[in-house]
C-alpha cells in the first residue's frame, strides 16, 4: 500500500496585487519621472504578476532626496525610544500580514509556502523586533550612536523581504533613513512594504522603495548624496560597487557570495548530517548564498552517505510553491537556470558524474532537479564557483587537516558546517575554517541576534547582533 | 677633538624577520629637516613588496594560533627592549622630524605606552569584541572576533615612530601580519624599530617594513590576492588613495580609508583601529540530551 500525498495548495485569495505599481518616495507611491515599467513574473508559471516601475536616475534622486529631508528633519531628531516604537509596530504589522506576506514572496520569487510562512516572513518581524530594542540602547553597544545619514541599499531576489528586513531594521535603529532597490525579479514584497510602512505612520521619506534593474541600483549606489552603501548580492557586482565606491568616503558593506563546505566527519550522527545537507543545499532550491554548495564527506563513510542522500533527494516533492507539501520550488528566473544549466554542463565537460533526482518537471515555469556531482575534484568549476541553484558537489578527505585544507580552498569564506560528534574536533576546527558563520551539527540557522557576514570575497561587514549595527554607525572622523 | 669616527648603520628593510636589501638595489638619500644628509635608505621595490606578503601569509597562521596571552607578552617585551634603547629612538627621533630632544623624548614615551596598552588588549578583544548569541531555538550560538589576515598599511608621514606603532600595533595585536610602508621621507625610525621587533620574540614576518615610495608599491599591494586588508592611514595623495581603493574591490580587500583630518597620535587611540582589523565568525551548536 502506497500513501501519496493529496494537493494542499495555499490560497491565493489573501493576497491583492495591483495592476501595476509606483514608486515608493517619501511616503507616497508616484510615477516615475523619467522611468519605464516592466513586469515581474510568478517563476513557478510564468504569469505576469504586476507592472512596476523601472526607476530612472531622475527618481533615484528623488527618493535620496526625500530620504535626506526626512533624516534632517524628523528622523535624526527624534529619540531613539521614539524610533524603536515605530520598529516595533512595523514588526507587529509584518507578523499580522504574515500570511498574506508568505503568499505574495511565494508567487514573486517562487519559494515553497512551508519556507516562506515558516522562515522568511517570521524571520523579517523577528528583526524589525530586534532591532527595534537597540533603537534607543546604542550607547550599551559600543559604536558610538552617530547614523550615517542616507543609506542607499540594494537587495537579492532569494530571500525579498528577509533580506529587505536585514537591511532596513538595522538602519532606521541606527538613526538613518534609506532608499532601497528590491531585486528585478522580487519586488512585491518590498512595495507590500512600502505600504506597512504607512500603515504605521512611518514619517515620510525615512523608508522609500525604488524598484529597476541593474541600472537603478547603480544610480542609487552612485549618488553623491548617500552616505552608505549596503549590498546583498553576487561577488561581482559587488566588486562593482567597490570599486564605484572608491574615494567617495561613503561607508560600505558588502554580503556577497560564497561556496560553502559542509564536512561529514565519520562519527557524525549520519541521518541528520544528510538531513543538514539536503537543508544545506536544497533548501530555497539552492538560492542561498552561504549554501552547503560542497560536500565533504570523510572517506570512510562517503558510500553510506551517499547512498542515504539519494535516497533521501528521491522522496522531495518538487512542484507547485504554493503546494504546502512542496519541498523544491521554481528557479528564480529563465537567467538563473540558464546559470545552473551552464556550470552543470561544466560539472559533465570536466568529467564528474552526475546524478538528478528522477522527479517530474512542470511544464510550464523553470525549475531544476536536485543534483548531485560525484568524483569532483577541487580544480573543477563547480567545486569553485558559485552555483546559486539546487546543485551539491561531492568530494572526499582523509584527515580534519584535510578537510581545513580542502573547506578553505576557495575565495569566498562565507560558511561552514561540521558534523561531528566530537566537540573538541568541531571546535578545532571552528578556529581553523576561515568563514563567517560555522554550523556545527545544523546548517542555514538564521537569527536577527546572530551576526551574519563573511570573510574574504564573501563581503565584508555583519549583519545581526550586536556586532551589526557598526554597518549603520559613523566609527570614525 | 674625539679621534673616533663613529661607525653608520646601513639602513635596510625588515622582511620576514630578516634584514635584506631591496632586490632592485636602489637606495635614496635620507635627509634631517634641514636637509643635512642622514643615510641611504633602501628603496623597496614591487619584488620587495610581494617577498613581503608571502612572508606575512606565512607567518601570519602561527601568529594567530598562539594564544592570546602570548601574543600579549610579545607587544609588552616590545615595549620592554624599546625602553633599553629610547636613547637611539630619541636621536632618530629628533634628527628625523626635526623637533627638540624633549619632545623627541615625548614622542618616545607615548610609542612605548601605546605598546603597552595594545598589550593588554590581546586578551580582551574577544571579551569586548565578541558575544553570545541569545537565538530563539535549542543552539549555543557565540561570535568570537578573529584577525582578518595579511594587512597592508601605509603609515604616516610625519609622525616617524608613535604614528608607525600606533597603526602597526592595533593590526598585530589581534592575530593579523602586516606589510608596513613607513614614512617616506622620515624613515629611520622605523628602521630601528625594526631592530627592536627582531629582538622581540615577534615571529619573523608578523611585521615586514619596506622603506619606499606608497605610489609604487601601494597599487600592487592593494589589488595582491593574498592582501586581506588596507590601512591608507598614511596616504595623503588622494588621487593614489582612490586607485588603491579601486584595486583593493579586485578581491573585495576591506580598506580602512585615510582620516578626514591628520589625528593627533598623541591621544589614547580607541578600538576602531583594532576593530577595523578583525573578522567576526559566529558558531552554531544544537544544545540537546
Amino acid at each position: 500500500m502506497t500513501f501519496d500525498y493529496a494537493p494542499a495548495p495555499e490560497s491565493r485569495s489573501v493576497v491583492d496585487i495591483a495592476p501595476s505599481y509606483g514608486l515608493f518616495i517619501d511616503g507616497e507611491f508616484v510615477d516615475p519621472i523619467d522611468g519605464a515599467t516592466f513586469k515581474t513574473v510568478n517563476p513557478a508559471t510564468e504569469e505576469a504578476l504586476a507592472e512596476v516601475t523601472e526607476a530612472g536616475p531622475l527618481d533615484v534622486d528623488r527618493a535620496v532626496r526625500a530620504a535626506r529631508t526626512a533624516y534632517r528633519t524628523t528622523w535624526s531628531r527624534m529619540p531613539g525610544s521614539e524610533r524603536a516604537k515605530y520598529l516595533y509596530r512595523i514588526a507587529r504589522l509584518i507578523q499580522e500580514r504574515s500570511r498574506e506576506l508568505a503568499v505574495l514572496e511565494t508567487l514573486d520569487n517562487g519559494k515553497p509556502i512551508r519556507e516562506s510562512r515558516d522562515v522568511d516572513i517570521p524571520l523579517a518581524a523577528a528583526h524589525f523586533f530586534y532591532h527595534a530594542g537597540w533603537a534607543d540602547k546604542l550607547e550599551y553597544a559600543g559604536y558610538g550612536t552617530r547614523a550615517y545619514g542616507v543609506a542607499g541599499q540594494v537587495i537579492p531576489w532569494n530571500f525579498p523581504l528577509l533580506m529587505l528586513a536585514w537591511k532596513i531594521a538595522p538602519a532606521l535603529a541606527c538613526g538613518n533613513t534609506v532608499v532601497l532597490k528590491p531585486a528585478e525579479t522580487t519586488p512585491l514584497t518590498a512595495l507590500a512594504f512600502a505600504d506597512i510602512c504607512r500603515q504605521a505612520d512611518l514619517p515620510p521619506g525615512v523608508v522609500n522603495i525604488v524598484t529597476g534593474d541593474g541600472a537603478t541600483g547603480r544610480a542609487l549606489v552612485e549618488h553623491p548624496d548617500v552616505d552608505k552603501v549596503a549590498f546583498t548580492g553576487s561577488t561581482e557586482v559587488g566588486r562593482q560597487i567597490q570599486r564605484a565606491v572608491a574615494g567617495t568616503r561613503k561607508g560600505l558593506t558588502l554580503e556577497l557570495g560564497g561556496k560553502a563546505a559542509n564536512i561529514v566527519f565519520d562519527d557524525a550522527p549520519l541521518d541528520e548530517a544528510v538531513e543538514g545537507v539536503v537543508n544545506g543545499i536544497f533548501f530555497n532550491q539552492g538560492h542561498v548564498c552561504c549554501a552547503g554548495s560542497r560536500l565533504l564527506v570523510q572517506e570512510s563513510v562517503a558510500d553510506e552517505v551517499l547512498d542515504a542522500l539519494k535516497r533521501r533527494l528521491s522522496t522531495l516533492r518538487l512542484g507547485d510553491p504554493l503546494d504546502k507539501n512542496t519541498d523544491v520550488g521554481a528557479i528564480n528566473s529563465a537567467e538563473q537556470r540558464a546559470r545552473i544549466e551552464e556550470l552543470v554542463r561544466a560539472g559533465d565537460d570536466e568529467g564528474a558524474e552526475r546524478w538528478s533526482a528522477a522527479c517530474a518537471l512542470p511544464e510550464r515555469g523553470w525549475w531544476f532537479p536536485p543534483t548531485v556531482f560525484t568524483g569532483v575534484t577541487q580544480a573543477h568549476r563547480i567545486a569553485r564557483e558559485e552555483i546559486f541553484g539546487p546543485v551539491l558537489a561531492v568530494l572526499t578527505f582523509r584527515t580534519p587537516d584535510e578537510a581545513v585544507e580542502k573547506a578553505n580552498n576557495t575565495p569566498f569564506g562565507l560558511s561552514a558546517g561540521v558534523w561531528s560528534e566530537k566537540g573538541s574536533r568541531t571546535l578545532w576546527m571552528a578556529s581553523r575554517l576561515r568563514a563567517g558563520v560555522i554550523w556545527a551539527n545544523t546548517f542555514n540557522r538564521f537569527d536577527p541576534a546572530a551576526p551574519f557576514g563573511g570573510y574574504k570575497e564573501s563581503g565584508f561587514g555583519r549583519e545581526g547582533g550586536r556586532q551589526g549595527l557598526a554597518a549603520y554607525l559613523r566609527t570614525e572622523g | 677633538m674625539d679621534a673616533r669616527l663613529e661607525v653608520r648603520k646601513t639602513y635596510k628593510l625588515f622582511v620576514g624577520g630578516a634584514f635584506p636589501r631591496s632586490e632592485s638595489g636602489r637606495t635614496y638619500a635620507v635627509t634631517d629637516a634641514k636637509g643635512k644628509f642622514l643615510a641611504n635608505a633602501s628603496l623597496a621595490s614591487r619584488k620587495d613588496a610581494r617577498d613581503a606578503v608571502r612572508a606575512a601569509r606565512s607567518a601570519q597562521g602561527a601568529w594567530w594560533g598562539a594564544t592570546a596571552y602570548n601574543r600579549g607578552q610579545v607587544l609588552y617585551r616590545i615595549a620592554e627592549v624599546m625602553e633599553g634603547r629610547r636613547a637611539q629612538f630619541e636621536e632618530e627621533v629628533a634628527r628625523a622630524e626635526g623637533i627638540s630632544a624633549r619632545r623627541a623624548a615625548s614622542q618616545v614615551d607615548l610609542s612605548i605606552d601605546r605598546w603597552v596598552w595594545y598589550a593588554g588588549w590581546s586578551d580582551k578583544i574577544a571579551q569586548v569584541l565578541g558575544s553570545s548569541n541569545p537565538v530563539a531555538g535549542p543552539y549555543f550560538t557565540f561570535s568570537v572576533p578573529e584577525p582578518t589576515g595579511v594587512v597592508a598599511a601605509i603609515a604616516p608621514e610625519r609622525s616617524s615612530l608613535l604614528g608607525l606603532v600606533s597603526v602597526v600595533a592595533p593590526i598585530i595585536v589581534s592575530g593579523n601580519a602586516c606589510i608596513v610602508i613607513p614614512s617616506l621621507s622620515r624613515p629611520l625610525p622605523a628602521i630601528a624599530l625594526a631592530e627592536v621587533l627582531a629582538t622581540s620574540d615577534l615571529p619573523g614576518g608578523v611585521v615586514n617594513i619596506l622603506t619606499g615610495r606608497a605610489a609604487e608599491m601601494g597599487p600592487w599591494l592593494a589589488s595582491h590576492a593574498d592582501v586581506n586588508a588596507l590601512d591608507l592611514t598614511g596616504v595623503d595623495d588622494d588621487g593614489l588613495a582612490t586607485e588603491m581603493e579601486f584595486a583593493a574591490a579586485e578581491t573585495i580587500t576591506r580598506v580602512l580609508v585615510p582620516p578626514r583630518k591628520a589625528p593627533d597620535w598623541a591621544e589614547q587611540p580607541g578600538l576602531d583601529r583594532l576593530r577595523f582589523f578583525v573578522e567576526t565568525t559566529t558558531v552554531w551548536h544544537p544544545i540537546g540530551v
